[in-house]
């Protein structure tokens, strides 16, 4: 049995959190600083990084206050080296040098990216333990920074099949909701304003890019800012031709729920029908998804309706940045003998490792 | 009487994203150690499609993507080729932080540097540099003005609109 305290702080969560054998979560704390930073409508770098540095010390304690145990049983401490932003990624690493250094401990150096895959094996405290994924599998990793298909055929063994070309789905759901003059994070405002909307009022661009897995959702952005632009998104003025682009100001009395349930409705549908084929060619056992974009409750329900294989999804808790995942991934690398040396760097542009 | 556009001035319609790449493309092939592009403009104007051009000319094997997550994506070329620096600072409140974030390091480096939402840190810009300004005309129509700061980038947008317009190097 080994127990990993893992360290997670790539962009504006500071998280801790402890797992054993990669499944159990025993701590996990996530000091968040949206509230920080929904009122400037996005995360901003430098703030995030001084907010982990207040934030670090007392979420480690808290952890293990959580956890109940003392440093004598944990075995080994994995924190996120990329990608991220950079300052907020020194902040967890430095973190863990110093923790691991100080307690004898083995350091482990996780990608995100990967991490967010390993939220498919966590179980919470109280919850029934489900089998474990089974392998090959298809991984759809959507967030706010990344969008990628990933074909899995073993512990830290993958290889990419798709990735976006241009916007990360989750920042395209941002960008759209500043555009609609909703809040940030944009995925949940955008959720929730299309609760009432009609998802075919707008027929919206879907970018399949042929037979290739690469997704695209730089077009379906420019396409909502020309609805709002052209004032074809304005009940008034709809079907009236206008001199010029309205300016700024006059984004107003939007339907704002058709235009959110349509641009939601045109993501889901990309990501939906790519991992299916993925999955299709493949021939994956299971589909696991994974980013904070897989918290959304379109997504979720669109994938298990129109895939014939398996749909794995974790609690949206833990889709979203957190250190049980960072932890999870870190376990397997460990038990594999992968531990980092000191002088293990951030890696703010890392990819998702590949065979 | 004043010129209405200064002189050097390229103001130039785009009528799609494939033609806005290309017109990056060219750039990019120009390109040489130590550039600075400035590309201003709102959300869906163009950028990042002119910095996947820029990418293009410059040899940059797979996909740009927008970095607005990490803030700097760092692409590496042919040899002997600069390494092409995407920054972009739709997440920067201002000099002082990019300042903080150690943005500056790029923006006196041996790389070409392409810069979205180059406004927000106008203060620490180097003097010399290139700024193009994206409009927002129609569906799929934009707008791009290219302003030279410099002999260096003069020189440039004069060969920009040779190869742009065609006539006799």
């Amino acid at each position: 049995m080994a127990r990993i305290l893992g360290i997670e702080t790539s962009c504006d969560e500071t998280a801790v959190a402890v797992v054993e054998d990669g499944r159990l979560i025993l701590a996990n704390v996530v000091a968040s600083q949206v509230d920080l930073h929904r009122q400037y409508g996005g995360v901003f770098p430098e703030m995030a990084s001084r907010q982990h540095i207040l934030m670090i010390v007392p979420v480690v304690r808290e952890a293990l206050e959580q956890f109940g145990c003392t440093w004598s049983e944990i075995d080994a401490i994995a924190v996120t080296y990329g990608p991220g932003l950079p300052g907020s990624l020194l902040v967890g690493l430095n973190v863990a040098k110093g923790l691991a250094w100080s307690q004898g401990l083995p350091l482990v150096a996780v990608n995100h990216l990967e991490a967010h895959i390993y939220a498919n094996w966590l179980v919470r405290p109280g919850d029934e333990m489900p089998l474990p994924p089974s392998f090959p599998a298809v991984c759809l990793v959507v967030s706010g920074g990344h969008t990628l298909l990933a074909l899995m055929s073993d512990h830290g063994s993958y290889r990419l099949l798709g990735q976006t070309l241009d916007d990360a789905a989750g920042e395209a759901f941002d960008k759209v909701a500043r555009l609609l003059g909703l809040g940030y994070p944009g995925g949940p405002a955008i959720q929730e304003a299309s609760k009432n909307g009609d998802p075919a009022a707008y027929p919206l661009p879907r970018a399949w890019l042929g037979e290739s897995l690469d997704f695209s959702f730089s077009g379906l952005k420019t396409a909502v800012l020309h609805l709002v632009q052209s004032g074809e998104a304005q009940p008034a003025l709809r079907g009236k031709k206008l001199a010029a682009p309205l300016p700024a100001g006059a984004m107003k009395r939007l339907a704002i729920p058709d235009l959110a349930a349509s641009f939601q409705e045109a993501v889901v549908e990309v990501l939906v029908e790519k991992t299916r084929r993925a999955a299709e060619e493949y021939r994956a056992a299971e589909v696991l998804l994974a980013g904070g974009v897989a918290a959304n409750a379109r997504l979720r329900a669109a994938m298990r309706e129109r895939l014939s294989v398996p749909v794995r999804i974790p609690h949206p808790s833990l889709c979203t940045d957190n250190a049980a995942i960072v932890a999870s991934a870190g376990y397997w690398r460990y038990r594999r003998g992968d531990i980092a040396s000191w002088d293990q760097d951030i890696q703010p542009n890392a990819r998702l490792p590949q065979d | 009487m004043s010129p209405i556009l200064r002189p050097n001035t390229l103001d130039i319609i785009s009528h799609s994203v494939a033609q806005t790449r290309r017109l990056g493309a060219r750039l990019g092939m120009r390109a040489q150690a130590g550039d600075i592009f400035c590309l201003e403009g709102e959300l869906g104007s163009g950028k990042t499609s002119f910095v996947q051009g820029i990418g293009e000319g410059m040899g940059v094997a797979g996909p740009v993507v927008s970095p607005t997550f990490v803030l700097v994506s760092v692409y590496s070329t042919p040899p002997g080729r600069p390494p092409l620096y995407h920054l972009d600072l739709y997440r920067i409140t201002g000099p002082q932080e990019a300042l903080d974030s150690g943005l500056e390091e790029y923006l006196y480096s041996e790389g070409v540097v392409a810069i979205e939402w180059p406004e927000r840190i106008r203060e620490i810009l180097p003097i010399e540099h290139l700024w193009i300004s994206f409009r927002y005309l129609e569906a799929s129509k934009r707008g791009l003005m290219f302003q030279p700061r410099g002999a260096r980038y003069e020189a440039l947008v004069n060969e920009l609109t040779r190869d742009i317009y065609g006539g006799k190097e």
